[in-house]
């Protein structure tokens, strides 16, 4: 199976790179993009063939080393 | 007594702390590799810093994994002085020794300056030469020095005098101006509970020779070979 995981900042913390880029849209005219949150995408390839099993052991390693929990959240998708 | 300087893959500044500790200061050092599962008798431990694991996922993420740190945590658990120095303090953040994170400066550019530091407790193997309120001048040289932690975590960290140094002014003031980050509250170096574990983003190491500009740092390494010395503020780790 494979296992997508998308890490982001949680939403209290400021995040200096979105509004950045957020920044950079804005000068390039793209005023209707309000705000931008950069986050990170991980693809897991996993030996399981249980959708169960795969997402639990994403959220394993997610919370082990993928994402720190002191400033970031993820999301797991499984296929 | 002895310095034990542990080197990670990407670490570049373990020989500026190898020459603070045994030239500058005359004392014993030796370089400890991430793959040891040796102190090798080390009372005092510095992490340096660098950019260990290429900062590859996040500052210190992957470090903080090294068959090294089960060592170095366990002799920080036994009350050994520790010091993370810039990426060394990242690797203590991560490895869950000292509470919070890094993020990303508030600028978003890499800042390689000298700047003021205040000392805020004495009570730590490194501060105990220094005094309350002295201004240090030291460089710092990173990208990702932003700290962050939850407000009821900061809250504790200041009812528990955790923060050890603050960005100020040159008088001593802490002002957002003099913060080159952006981190919550000035907080340039912190303590763990047991406060004989020290992060902090400054570069002590590169300040111990008035040849290079200040020899202000110094004193945070004098700190660690007098509480050595003394006995005091240090376990027999």
């Amino acid at each position: 199976m494979r296992a997508r995981v998308f890490v982001t900042l949680k939403p209290s913390v400021f995040d200096p790179q979105g509004k950045t880029i957020a920044d950079a849209l804005h000068s390039l005219g793209y005023g209707g993009v309000e705000d931008v949150r950069q986050g990170k995408y991980f693809e897991l390839d996993l030996a399981t063939k249980e959708a169960g099993d795969a997402k639990q052991l994403a959220a394993e390693v997610a919370d082990k080393l993928l994402a720190n929990p002191v400033i970031e959240s993820y999301r797991i998708e499984v296929e | 007594m002895k310095f034990g300087i542990v080197v990670f893959p990407g670490s570049n500044c373990d020989h500026d702390a190898y020459h603070a500790a045994k030239h500058v200061l005359g004392q014993d050092a030796e370089f400890l590799w991430h793959k040891d599962t040796d102190l090798k008798a080390s009372d005092v431990l510095i992490l340096p810093g660098g950019f260990s694991y290429g900062d590859y996922l996040r500052t210190g993420a992957i470090a903080r994994f090294s068959p090294i740190m089960r060592e170095v945590q366990a002799f920080a658990a036994r009350g050994g002085p520790v010091l993370g120095i810039c990426n060394g303090f990242q690797v203590l953040l991560e490895a869950g020794l000292i509470p919070g994170a890094m993020l990303r400066n508030r600028s978003v550019k890499f800042v390689c300056a000298h700047v003021h530091i205040r000392v805020e407790q004495t009570d730590t193997p490194f501060t105990c030469a220094s005094k309350r309120g002295d201004v240090l001048r030291i460089p710092i040289a990173h990208g990702e020095g932003n700290y962050f932690a939850p407000p009821d975590v900061l809250a504790k960290l200041e009812t528990n005098r955790q923060v050890i140094f603050r960005y100020t002014t040159a008088d001593g003031d802490v002002a957002d101006g003099a913060n080159p980050n952006g981190s919550v509250a000035g907080i340039a170096g912190l303590c763990n509970e047991g406060r004989n574990v020290v992060g902090m983003m400054p570069h002590p190491e590169r300040a111990c020779e008035s040849t290079l500009g200040s020899a202000d740092g110094r004193v945070i390494l004098e700190s660690a070979v007098q509480s050595i010395k003394t006995g005091a503020l240090v376990a027999r780790a």
